[in-house]
């Protein structure tokens, strides 16, 4: 059976900054709600229903906060549908709605994802111990830079492919102007010299904690066709997961990662992503997860992905540019990060990207992982619509 | 709709005041290996995967990943999950069916209320800069609704203590609260012990699957006619406490006023919530609501939603309903609500 092509026609999304205390987690989402429809010419009467995703609500210190949310979202009398997939959920959120599309349930959905964390505080939020368990350890730094170690041993990488990477993306930053870090007198050697915080981790090769939110209206091919400016068009998504911990688990280059991206190539006929691929957002909240994602995304053979990054493929101007918007390196706001990687590959190929626009970005991957490296989402979008 | 889907296997745990015993994960084990045993299916046969719990409730962060580990996930799978009832869950998966991209679904939530006080608990999904800060609880709110259905002539005591009594008179062997239950003292005015659920830990876990292969997994397909929800403004102070037309508005979609159903597994976890729900799905006394006890005999949270549309559905396998009515809800007094219509083959 077909499914019905989703197109995006709506993005918005907030100035991402360390607190909005000028807004309610309400007026927040509202904002970026509102410039999505906005950027669609729509307004609330023309949406069937939302698709609203976070990460852990502990982040704000609201169970459930879609049930306060629904009267901000114009969602009263509508369907309301909450995702959490912990670190992927922005890129889950989007994918739910767009299955709404697909699936011909609704023709129109707003689809938004947010956090606002300076309601609470997020490594507290991370930080809770549970008996007979191991915690994370000081938050997900703690987590992670083991697996950066052992990726650098894996592959040979220098440790000088991180700082290549956080001083790109947050020149990249520079030019967006949603980006919550804004280093105008960034250069490498200051990344280079910043402080230690979880060997090889150095703090200017970390992101960010932000309040933020962002939003896409996804739509038929009817909706597509009534759309004032070019539409994204999705030609393929998956997700995938498996276990937090287990003894044949390779925390460096996850399987659920590598199965997730081989769904979405089928599915758009994507052969070889180096060459077919234009441009790449993905989560990279520790900087060497660029060269490590790279290889777990088919974009370089393992223990290859920081030659690309060194030799400045990944670069604006690179042959295969990442994160053009500054990633989640500049910006994290947590629940919304996933959506924001989306979000800005659908920007890509609709050729709205002001000053991060990658030239003739025709098919652009969108990327999200969580948790311990065990959940992913991934979507692929291009300007043209897929083989009807 | 172009392609039929049907609930084909539905299992549950007892639902039990306290589980200090086992976590979580332990809790919700032997009903996952329950529910694919009844067809069969092994892990790496499903298609989708998609699981409702709540952080609040376990008090950390990301506690639905450990239950992602039960599973066995592994070689991965394609999974989803949402923080609310499994019912959403479900309808989340069954979307993912109906667009084709997988043939069956694995859908199950959990709760365990246990460790904290729920009546607190709740609390922190209000309103959080107005009205969370007062700590109003759910009972207190569910009370708010019970006065104002009283005041406008709508129901009595005596009709709150039937609905109690009834719910309780079950004979399902999962139920928390059998057996005559009396009405008790008042907990918070209108409503006695007797009107309000019980608090309790416990899963739920349902298989689904598309067209044929829902025939070959299960004798007498629950198929799902239609399936909505809608969701109401959030503040109490402008909403009608007495109508629920987010249900009525659920129903009309899923199709549920096209023909009489013959069963109606609600989710009403006090009675008078029963009250504004066969009204809005417009319910007489030829409907028999709440075979299973309904959330007055065992209330999970989170689980109680899904656990409705699996009772409904098993009285489908087992030839005693044709045509049933599944209903959840989620947030404050009735705020979210959830219809689905299953209907079995003729026979």
């Amino acid at each position: 059976m077909s499914k019905e092509p989703v197109a995006v026609v709506g993005i918005g999304q907030t100035k991402h900054v360390a607190a909005r205390r000028d807004v309610s987690i309400a007026g927040l989402v509202r904002e970026a709600a509102v410039r999505a429809l906005d950027d669609a010419e729509l307004t609330w009467a023309d949406v069937d229903a939302v698709v609203i995703g976070k990460a852990p609500d502990f982040f704000e210190g609201v169970m459930m906060p879609e049930l306060y949310l629904a009267d901000a979202l114009g969602a009263v009398g509508k369907p309301m549908l909450r995702v959490h997939t912990a670190g992927s959920v922005g890129g889950s959120t989007a994918l739910v709605a767009a299955n709404l599309v697909a699936a011909r349930v609704h023709s129109t959905v707003l689809t938004l994802a947010f956090e606002k964390q300076s309601e609470s505080n997020a490594m507290w939020g991370l930080s809770l111990p549970i008996p007979f368990q191991q915690p994370l350890l000081a938050g997900a730094g703690g987590f992670f830079a083991p697996h950066v170690r052992a990726y650098m041993r894996r592959t040979g990488a220098p440790d000088t492919v991180g700082s290549l990477v956080a001083y790109k993306d947050r020149r990249n930053a520079l030019k967006n102007p949603y980006a919550h870090l804004h280093e105008h007198d960034i250069t490498l050697e200051k990344v280079q010299a910043s402080p230690m915080l979880w060997d090889p981790i150095r703090y200017s090769e970390t992101c960010p904690s932000s309040d933020g939110a962002c939003a896409m209206v996804l739509t038929d091919r009817a909706g597509a066709a009534r759309a004032p400016r070019p539409p994204a068009w999705m030609l393929g998504g998956a997700m995938r997961s498996e276990p937090t911990l287990f003894a044949g688990k390779d925390a460096v280059s996850p399987q659920a990662g590598k199965d997730c991206a081989a769904d979405v190539y089928r599915q758009a006929g994507i052969a070889d992503p180096r060459r077919d691929i234009d441009a790449v957002e993905m989560y990279v909240p520790f900087s060497w997860y660029e060269p490590m994602w790279l290889e777990n995304l088919g974009f370089a053979d393992e223990g290859e992905g920081w030659k690309l990054t060194e030799a400045g493929v990944t670069e604006l101007d690179g042959d295969l540019p990442v994160n053009m918007s500054g990633g989640v390196l500049s910006t994290n706001p947590i629940g919304a990060s996933g959506m924001i990687r989306f979000a800005e590959a659908a920007l890509q190929a609709r050729g709205q990207a002001g000053e991060h626009q990658v030239e003739g970005a025709r098919r652009v991957l969108g990327h999200a992982y969580g948790g311990g490296s065990q959940f992913f989402s991934m979507w692929l979008v291009g300007s043209e619509p897929p083989d009807a | 709709m172009t392609r039929d889907i049907a609930v084909v296997a539905f299992a549950q745990s007892d639902t039990l005041r306290s589980t200090e015993e086992v976590s979580e994960v332990e809790m919700l084990m032997p009903v996952l290996h329950d529910v694919l045993a009844q067809t069969g299916l092994k892990t790496a046969d499903i298609g989708f995967t998609c699981s409702g719990s709540c952080d609040y409730l376990a008090g950390r962060a990301f506690s639905f990943t450990l239950a992602l580990d039960g599973v066995g996930a592994w070689p991965p799978i394609s999974e989803s999950h949402v923080e609310t009832d499994g019912a959403w869950a479900l309808y989340e998966a069954w979307t993912k069916l109906l667009s084709g991209d997988a043939d069956t679904a694995l859908v199950y939530s959990y709760g365990k209320s246990s460790p904290g006080s729920l009546r607190d608990v709740l609390t922190r999904q209000l309103d959080p800069y107005y009205v969370a800060p007062l700590w109003p609880d759910s009972v207190a709110l569910a009370a708010l609704q019970a006065q104002a259905l009283i005041d406008a002539g709508d129901t009595d005591e005596r009709e709150l203590a039937a609905i109690g009594a009834r719910s309780r008179s079950t004979d399902n062997p999962r139920a928390q609260l059998k057996g005559p239950v009396p009405q008790g003292d008042y907990l918070v005015r209108p409503l006695r012990t007797g009107d309000c659920p019980p608090i309790g830990d416990g899963a739920a876990a349902v298989v689904l699957a598309a067209g044929e292969r829902a025939r070959a997994l299960c004798e007498r397909p629950a198929w799902i006619r239609g399936i909505d929800h809608r969701i109401e403004a959030h503040s109490l102070g402008v909403r009608d406490l007495t109508d629920s037309p987010s249900t009525r508005l659920a129903a009309e979609r899923a199709g549920v006023f096209e023909r009489p159903v013959d069963t109606a597994e609600l989710h009403a976890p006090f009675s008078s919530q029963e009250v504004v729900l066969r009204k809005a799905l417009r319910l007489d006394d030829s409907t028999r609501v709440n075979p299973s006890g309904g959330a007055l005999a065992a209330n999970p949270m989170m689980a109680a939603g899904l656990a409705r549309i699996g009772e409904a559905a098993a009285r489908i396998h087992r030839g005693e309903s044709d045509r049933a009515l599944a209903h959840a809800t989620s947030g404050p007094c009735l705020q979210q609500n959830l219809v689905a219509v299953l209907e079995g083959d003729p026979r």
